[in-house]
């Protein structure tokens, strides 16, 4: 179901000429569903109000404050920003820990996950059966059980160790190693890679087979369908998955607080861990704000920038004509 | 292509595909033979121990002198059970008004809930936190169970209004003829034809309510009230971890999790790919 029948439908059902317009919007008919229609959708306006708008606003106002739950908030000023950017070291050490998980957690699983939609988007016999086991692992993703199960397969005596003595290989203690354990995190985010992919699966059905018979008649080899058809076709997928996987990868936190703790050395004190700890263990709730604040804006302005670049690499079917 | 050489790139892709399946896969592998062994045994290279500790699972299960993992999922059911009916209930609610209904602003208030999936929980977290607080509901589950009944999350809503939208309009005009209200449509029309979608809606907020760490360590504080997850980070956070024991309760707390999805497997990709993500 594509969202441009969607909206056909819609132009379909409106009265085409402006009287009929007009007598529309002035009949009962018309206030009755305007009605109906919020009656509908108020369980969803009432819960965005009471716990989007109303928490952002106030979140917005709690930083320029103190404000330790104990006592009223203090008006501050800019003074939170001011320590946050100035003399703040652990909000250096996260910010730059978080981007560099973002710059190769989020490459990594787009590229793994179209190589394995692609594989999976053949005609086989026991498709389902690959998909359940490739999709399997992000289906516990994200629970504690999988990052306490990470915790004991790379400690230092761990089985990833002993399976690289096989091949002579000394390992480290992945996971007490600063150098290792922001990588450790990584290949953990990449291994649930299957949303992403199930997504570029939707993507490459909706391709018309027409488009790689025909180019295959012109002399076509699969490295050059790849990249002229495959992925102009699937590229405003790609856009969703990278938009959606960088706004995720930045908000990362159950592994890093249960696996490593944000150590050693800080070198996996991910930006939301340090969030959560100024907020909820040192109840310093004006500064968490604030610091909640700064997530927002750079969120938002990579998500910007996406959305600017994407005219140059998204190809829209329904803008750049039909394609043949 | 010849015959014989389609043949053999299929035996190659079958190949491939069962190596990257078998190394997704292994861990979980390795997690079932772990939690059967004795703790010297647990880096050795063997997936399989030599004699089984079938007493990780009933020692582990008793882990914690007051409680046993049994009141923990009793607890953690009990949740979701609520969660489930909310965010079902009221997505096909608001879905219905969102898709059938024509009211003043509906496409600026579905541009704004498309923009709050974008919207990282952290900024809400902390007003929400001291709300709760204010009310006295931190340290119960109402904070966990409460936002699933206000439309259940906007990609829930998303979802079904694309499902409600590929419903042909002549059966909602047939109704009126017959003289049923928009609500009569919903009920009697809409509401049973998306059940199929209501399925992947209750899956999706099973398994990620199962998952939201975040949310329960905020805000359940006494050990009576634990969740499976937050047991499982008690017995993390003990002195001396029985690594055996703990792996084996771990391996049990994703088990409804996958049985759910297994249940409903089919849904579960028809859902997403009615989703229709084409740009």
């Amino acid at each position: 179901m594509s969202n441009v029948s969607a909206l056909q439908d819609d132009a379909k059902s409106r009265p085409k000429t402006a009287a009929g317009r007009l007598s529309r919007l002035w009949s009962k008919n018309r206030s009755e569903t305007n009605a109906a229609g919020y009656i509908f959708i108020s369980p969803w306006l009432i819960g965005f109000l009471l716990l989007t708008v109303w928490p952002i606003a106030q979140s917005f106002y709690l930083s320029f404050t103190e404000y330790s739950l104990l006592n009223d908030p203090v008006w501050v000023g800019p003074q939170n920003y001011a320590n946050i950017f100035l003399n703040d070291q652990l909000f250096r050490t996260s910010l730059g820990v978080t981007f560099a998980f973002v710059l190769v957690a989020v490459p990594l699983k787009l590229f793994f996950s179209l190589m394995v939609a692609m594989l999976l988007n053949k005609n086989l016999k026991a498709m389902h059966l690959y998909r359940t086991a490739i999709y399997f692992p992000s289906l516990i993703g994200g629970s504690i059980a999988v990052s306490v199960l990470w915790r004991n397969m790379f400690s230092l005596d761990g089985y990833v160790n002993h399976v690289l003595g096989w091949f002579g290989i000394q390992g480290v203690g992945w996971i007490s190693n600063p150098n290792t354990s922001l990588g450790t995190l990584i290949l953990l985010s990449t291994w649930q890679f299957g949303s992403t992919m199930v997504i570029f699966l939707a993507g490459l059905k909706q391709i018309p087979s027409e488009l790689y018979d025909s180019s295959s008649v012109d002399g076509a080899g699969k490295t050059r369908q790849f990249f002229h058809i495959t992925l102009p076709m699937l590229s405003p997928v790609m856009f969703f998955n990278l938009v959606l996987g960088v706004i995720g990868a930045f908000q990362m936190f159950t592994s890093a607080f249960i696996i490593t703790k944000g150590g050693p050395v800080n070198s996996t004190y991910m930006y939301a861990l340090f969030l959560f700890e100024k907020a909820f263990k040192h109840y310093q709730m004006g500064y968490a704000s604030a610091l909640a604040w700064i997530l927002l804006l750079i969120i938002a302005v990579l998500t910007g920038i996406n959305f600017l670049v994407s005219r140059y690499w998204v190809f829209y079917e329904s803008e750049g004509g039909k394609a043949k | 292509m010849t015959a014989s050489r389609l043949k053999s790139s299929k035996l190659a892709n079958h190949l491939l595909l069962t190596a990257i399946s078998l190394l997704m896969l292994y861990p979980v592998i390795w997690w079932l033979g772990a939690s059967l062994k004795k703790t010297e045994e647990m880096a050795l290279p063997t997936i399989w121990p030599a004699v089984p500790m079938w007493e990780n699972y009933s020692k582990g299960w008793h882990f914690s002198p007051e409680f046993s993992f049994a009141h923990f999922f009793g607890n953690t059911l009990m949740m979701e059970c609520w969660n489930v009916i909310g965010a079902v209930l009221t997505s096909a609610v608001v879905a219905y008004g969102f898709a059938r209904l024509q009211f003043k602003l509906r496409g600026f208030w579905f541009s704004i809930l498309l923009l709050t999936l974008m919207l990282p929980g952290q900024v809400t977290v902390i007003p929400q936190y001291i709300m709760y607080n204010h009310f006295g509901w931190v340290d119960s589950y109402l904070p966990l169970i409460l936002p699933h009944f206000f439309g259940g999350g906007a990609f829930f809503v998303f979802l079904l209004v694309q499902f409600i939208r590929g419903i042909p309009r002549e059966l909602d005009e047939a109704a009126k003829i017959d003289g049923a209200s928009v609500y009569g449509i919903f009920t009697r029309i809409i509401f049973p034809l998306l059940k199929p979608s209501l399925v992947t809606v209750a899956i999706f907020t099973f398994i990620w309510s199962w998952d939201d760490f975040f949310g329960q360590v905020l805000y359940l504080s006494s050990v009576e009230k634990y969740t499976v997850g937050l047991a499982l980070r008690m017995f993390v956070d003990q002195f001396e971890i029985q690594w055996g024991q703990l792996l084996a309760m771990s391996l049990l707390s994703i088990v409804p999790s996958v049985i759910v999805f297994f249940l409903a497997q089919k849904h579960f990709v028809e859902g997403i790919t009615t989703t229709g993500l084409k740009g």
